[in-house]
């Protein structure tokens, strides 16, 4: 048993990512060798050959996802593991599965950057690049852990997301979280929702490998299982073939858009803390989300209240509770490991007499809860 | 006399998607022709097979053929392959690509694919140019040729296709050309039956980017080079050295038996399995 179904154990973040893999019903990794994702590599090279599970470390970072998709098209739940420099790499395979709709996960563990960076240290650096790093219009879900139990559950709900809405889910935990170590209680395994490969149950001449509405997904067959198609990166039609007649061409790109931006309540996920009785909240996520509950501890001693607002889901953004529960704050304070990404969707989602208030530090290290707290008082 | 239909049509989506983008004389559609009926000849169902390409005149194939058809993004057919072979070891991957797609943006994928040994047939199609694109030089573009991009000439070195496989290790090299049909089928026949990674180049005109740019001549000339500049490895040794000078040599180049990825990586899951105790 890889999983430590029903006991507590000491687990480190990216442990616990691979744990989740496993627990997901992982079938296939596919990687590249990447500081501080490592772990998540060397651990399921250990877990998967036990289980006869596919585990293959490839020639650089786009062959990584590049035999992700395949193996996901071959019938596989796929996921691979990396940071900054490999995500960036990735962005091609990323854009293909995003365009062909190939359920995979993909992990980032985000260091400080650009280029090579801070390798061995913590940002939060790479937000806006999992929006948009791939060209084109596309969407994209990306989910932030703040803790290790969450490193496990959240792989887990990764795939379950690429499973229901056929699109990669991107896991993006900072430095911090992957590499910190905390007592996991871990659930019983059957009380863990894990989503099956989706598989269509029509004959084969009803076939269609996407859906023909668009809003809305198909099951995918796999490769070998008697619906013969064909995947393209071109712009195709609903049986996979190239297109460029207006109608089909748009209605591929809508359903892109829509079948998540139509299904939000399914992907939205934040928590929040004291948020309505307070005028002054703090935006955090991520390793942050601690710091900030630590200083929202540490103010409450100070006779001062202050709320917290923390997306879970990072993409889609949460606009609609954004706005309704922030828009009528005095402050919003935005604490990130970088020079201000997330804060400008909380700036999108708010009138101008909000004042939304950025907490930069971009030296590798975590900000500290006295940080958050210096911040706050000067802000009140 | 009602006209036959030649059995090759049952691997078509012939009510789909033809006429196809290829130009008159273009040697690709032959190479289609020859995988076609190295399938048949291998007996192979349609659901079973699947047809991996990257990007260029050669990667349009698999839209044409009734096979899992996976057209990938430049260069990483093989890369695709890799994951799909990994996932589901009883498919036949066969990987379609041309010379700049495999060995120039695929280049790092395609040595791997060959060292790794992973049980996969490449098909290069190999026309001297980026036909898609509109004729830009390749790794494979000879020296001094006139290319869109080598107005003044091309400088650098070519690739010789199946020296680089056979050093990276494939099982089965093979070099044919869109002139030598029958030759050609039988390659790719053989690669097909081979087990680890098998190559075959097949030469083929570019009339319309790379016959133009070296007055070349049409598609009929440019068939006639790929007869008059080639000889097979038997004429090779009855040739004196003077005789053979700028002749391209076809045959098969490699043909060893080594254990495929697959296989060493089914054995390592039993060891690994044995060793836990599990």
């Amino acid at each position: 048993m890889i999983v430590p179904w029903g006991e507590t154990r000491l687990v480190q973040g990216n442990e616990a990512v691979a744990l989740g893999a496993v627990a997901a019903g992982i079938g296939f990794f596919a990687g590249y060798p990447i500081t501080p994702s490592t772990e998540i590599a060397e651990l399921l090279a250990k877990y998967m050959p036990l289980l006869d599970k596919k585990w293959i470390q490839m020639e650089d970072e786009i062959a990584s996802i590049s035999a992700l998709i395949g193996g996901r098209l071959a019938g596989s739940k796929s996921m691979t593991a990396t940071s900054g420099p490999g995500f960036s790499l990735m962005q091609e395979g990323l854009g293909y599965a995003c365009m062909t709709e190939v359920p995979i996960v993909v992990v980032n563990v985000m260091r400080g950057g650009p280029s090579t960076g801070l390798p061995t240290q913590a940002a939060q650096g790479d937000v806006m690049q999992a929006r948009w790093g791939t060209h084109g219009d596309h969407p994209v879900i990306a989910l932030a852990p703040c803790n290790v139990k969450e490193c496990f559950e959240l792989t887990i709900r990764a795939f379950n997301l690429s499973e229901i809405f056929r699109t990669p889910v991107i896991l993006l935990p900072d430095e911090i979280i992957g590499h910190m170590r905390e007592r996991v209680r871990f659930p019983l395994e059957e009380d863990v929702d894990v989503v099956p490969m989706p598989v269509p149950d029509v004959p084969v001449e009803w076939y269609e490998h996407y859906h023909e509405s668009t809003s809305n997904v198909s099951p995918m067959a796999s490769f070998g299982s008697g619906y013969r198609y064909h995947v393209t990166g071109l712009t195709h039609d609903k049986d996979g073939f190239p297109t460029r007649k207006e109608d089909e061409v748009i209605a591929k790109m809508e359903r892109l858009k829509h079948k998540i931006t139509r299904r939000l309540d399914e992907l939205e996920d934040v928590q929040m803390h004291d948020v309505e009785e307070s005028s002054v909240v703090i935006f955090a996520y991520g390793s942050v989300y601690r710091s900030a509950l630590a200083a929202q501890a540490i103010l409450k001693k100070k006779r001062k209240t202050v709320g917290i607002f923390r997306p879970v889901t990072l993409w889609p953004f949460p606009d609609r509770t954004v706005k309704e529960m922030l828009d009528s704050k005095d402050v919003v304070l935005v604490p990130e490991l970088n020079q201000g990404q997330i804060i400008h969707e909380v700036e999108r989602m708010t009138r101008d007499s909000v004042r939304v208030v950025p907490l930069h530090r971009i030296d590798g290290y975590e900000i500290t809860p006295e940080e958050i707290v210096d911040a706050v008082m000067e802000v009140i | 006399m009602s006209p036959t239909i030649p059995y090759e049509y049952k691997y078509l989506r012939a009510k789909k998607r033809f006429p196809h983008v290829w130009c008159p004389g273009c040697g690709i559609g032959i190479v289609m022709g020859s995988i076609i009926r190295a399938v048949d000849a291998m007996g192979w169902d349609k659901d079973d097979i699947v047809m991996v390409s990257g990007i260029g005149c050669t990667s349009r194939m698999p839209v044409y053929v009734d096979f899992n058809t996976l057209h990938t993004t430049h260069g990483r057919g093989l890369a695709f392959g890799t994951g799909v072979k990994m996932a589901n070891p009883r498919l036949n991957v066969m990987a379609v690509m041309g010379d700049g797609d495999s060995l120039a943006i695929g280049g790092n994928h395609i040595i791997h694919a060959a060292r790794r040994n992973i049980d996969i047939t490449a098909i290069i199609v190999n026309n001297n140019n980026y036909g898609m694109t509109g004729g830009q030089f390749s790794p494979t573009t000879p020296p001094g040729a006139k290319t869109s991009t080598t107005p003044y000439g091309m400088i650098e070195p070519g690739f010789d296709v199946c020296k680089l496989m056979d050093g990276a290790g494939a099982s089965f090299v093979a070099r044919g050309t869109v002139y030598h049909v029958t030759e050609l089928d039988n390659m790719i026949l053989k690669a097909f039956r081979k087990k680890g990674f098998s190559v075959v180049e097949a030469l083929a005109p570019c009339p319309t980017n790379f016959g133009r740019a070296n007055r070349l001549g049409g598609p009929v000339e440019m068939m006639q080079l790929l007869k008059d500049n080639t000889i097979n490895l038997s004429q090779l040794k009855a040739m004196k050295p003077d005789q053979t000078e700028g002749k391209i040599v076809r045959g098969i180049f490699v043909d060893r038996d080594s254990i495929s990825y697959g296989d060493r990586y089914a054995a390592l899951c039993e060891n690994a399995r044995i060793g836990s105790g599990g």
